[in-house]
């Protein structure tokens, strides 16, 4: 290596290092701030609740309520809707690109339940599926499901005709064309589409659990509420932060071990 | 004369659209000949790909015969080379065979042996992105020939490459396919390319296309840019220029 590639390598960790340092400046910044102002009273803790509260709450919830009860809740919620979504995304998003009449017909209808906000069905999912965690479920799937089926999809027809033309002039069948070519080709979008799908399913199962639970963080932030305990709302909110926060770099991480093939 | 593989009779084609019918290809006739390098020429949008893809089994006439033997297997070889990115070398140039379903040792040892031949051996197991334009469309012409087709119909096969690279396959091309025994149909916008590498040329008038004219070259030497060189090349050359429709 040259010494002015060494230079270089070190002035990009050096601008990585500031970076980082900022932004854990800027945390434990903000959390000192509220903290101190709490402890003066300039801002009410009845609403806004302070860090060393919020963090016995969650020291107590960890001892006495099973805070990882409420976490594994929430989080097998989420895989569920997860997988499910992309699973039929998918099949559904073949069926589509296959059959295009079907395409042609229910487009329209898509783009309603698309474009309608999923939670107005919230009180009739409850009165149809129930009180329970099938609900929740649902309610995930409804907003994970149309966005997964209409990227795939994208991704689908997005294929170079060029190469479509090119398996036909080799006499391939529809569903050759299919394996072939169309769905690794659309490997990058289907990969994709799963970042799309998790925080599609997050949003889904909290507000789900908002509507109908008796576990699960969105339980939690709904039942603090309820009860004023702002503290309890508020470590329900940062357990949320972190787990999408995971959640997100998990997926990323998989995304890049994926897509290094090419 | 050899042979005749193909014999085109009053070939029509209509297109229909929401505006009305297009008439595309206008009665053509004519035969193809073993081992004859044929190219069709003509201005562009004047119906040349669409009377390939009805030869190529991707479009249908509206009228008309085609004659051939039953058997009679033809390849065809894209505009784009269309290489499949994710797809080794060795796995874009057997791709015909998979689809066919003829992926057998000695089919796939055929196709080991011409991307030897053809300087292709140390990209076997690279994918096509770590490969220049003129590889490619090498590896393009090698998965056409992979199916050992009777015919080989070429869109244009060269267009969407830089002039130099340009010449430089096309040459290989013609090198390729002498030494492979093929018989081929080419369709071009490119009058020097056409004369330097075919036996015929046919140029076909503007939508809807008709044949115009026919002309036998007769050209020494067998290499592209040898045949280039020759004054005969410039004669050719004028004579196909008064007959081409300019639309410009």
């Amino acid at each position: 290596m040259s010494e002015n590639q060494k230079k270089y390598i070190k002035k990009l960790k050096k601008k990585k290092k500031i970076i980082i340092f900022i932004q854990i400046f800027i945390v434990v910044a903000f959390i000192l701030a509220w903290e101190y102002l709490a402890n003066k009273n300039i801002i009410n803790t009845f609403v806004f609740s302070k860090p060393s509260k919020i963090l016995n709450t969650l020291i107590n919830l960890a001892i006495e309520n099973n805070l990882f009860n409420h976490i594994s809740t929430t989080l097998i919620e989420i895989l569920i809707a997860f997988s499910l979504g992309i699973l039929l995304g998918f099949i559904i998003a073949i069926i589509l690109y296959q059959f295009p009449i079907i395409n042609e017909i229910v487009d329209p209808f898509l783009t309603m339940i698309n474009s309608l906000p999923k939670v107005a069905l919230g009180p009739l999912i409850i009165i149809i599926a129930g009180a329970n965690t099938k609900s929740i479920i649902i309610m995930a799937l409804l907003i994970n499901l149309i966005i997964s089926i209409i990227t795939i999809y994208n991704g689908f027809i997005s294929t170079d005709d060029k190469k479509i033309k090119l398996l036909k002039s080799f006499g391939a069948n529809k569903y050759q064309i299919l394996f072939k070519l169309v769905i690794p080709n659309s490997y990058k979008t289907i990969i994709s589409s799963l970042k799309l799908n998790i925080s599609m399913s997050l949003i889904g199962v909290i507000m789900g659990e908002f509507l109908v639970s008796k576990s699960g963080i969105g339980y939690l932030i709904i039942y603090g509420t309820q009860v004023f305990n702002l503290s309890l709302v508020m470590a329900g909110i940062l357990i949320l932060v972190i787990i999408s926060f995971i959640l997100y770099k998990l997926i990323t991480f998989i995304e890049k071990k994926l897509i290094k093939k090419f | 004369m050899n042979k005749n593989l193909l014999e085109i009779k009053d070939l029509t084609k209509i297109y229909h659209t929401k505006n009305g019918e297009i008439k595309a290809i206008d009665n053509i006739s004519f035969n193809l000949y073993e081992k004859e390098f044929l190219c069709i020429v003509g201005s562009s949008g004047c119906g040349k790909s669409t009377l390939l893809n009805i030869l190529a089994n991707l479009d249908e006439k509206s009228d008309g015969q085609i004659k051939k033997n039953k058997n009679l297997k033809i390849g065809y070889m894209l505009q784009e080379d269309a290489l499949f990115p994710w797809l080794t070398i060795l796995e874009n140039a057997t791709l015909g065979l998979e689809i066919k379903k003829i992926k057998t040792k000695e089919n796939i040892e055929y196709v080991k042996e011409l991307l030897t031949k053809y300087g292709l051996k140390d990209f076997i197991n690279k994918y096509p992105s770590q490969l220049s334009g003129g590889m490619r469309q090498r590896v393009a012409l090698i998965r056409t020939l992979a199916i050992k087709p009777d015919i080989l119909l070429l869109d244009e096969p060269f267009s969407a490459l830089d002039y130099v690279s340009r010449l430089m396959v096309s040459e290989d091309v013609k090198k390729i396919i002498k030494a492979e025994k093929k018989t081929v149909i080419m369709i071009t916008h490119d009058l020097a390319e056409a004369i330097s590498l075919a036996d015929r040329i046919i140029v076909l008038s503007k939508r809807p296309s008709r044949i115009k004219t026919i002309y036998d070259i007769k050209i020494d030497g067998s290499s592209a840019l040898e045949r280039r060189k020759s004054n005969k090349f410039s004669y050719y050359y004028d004579l196909l220029w008064k007959e081409l429709d300019k639309n410009v």
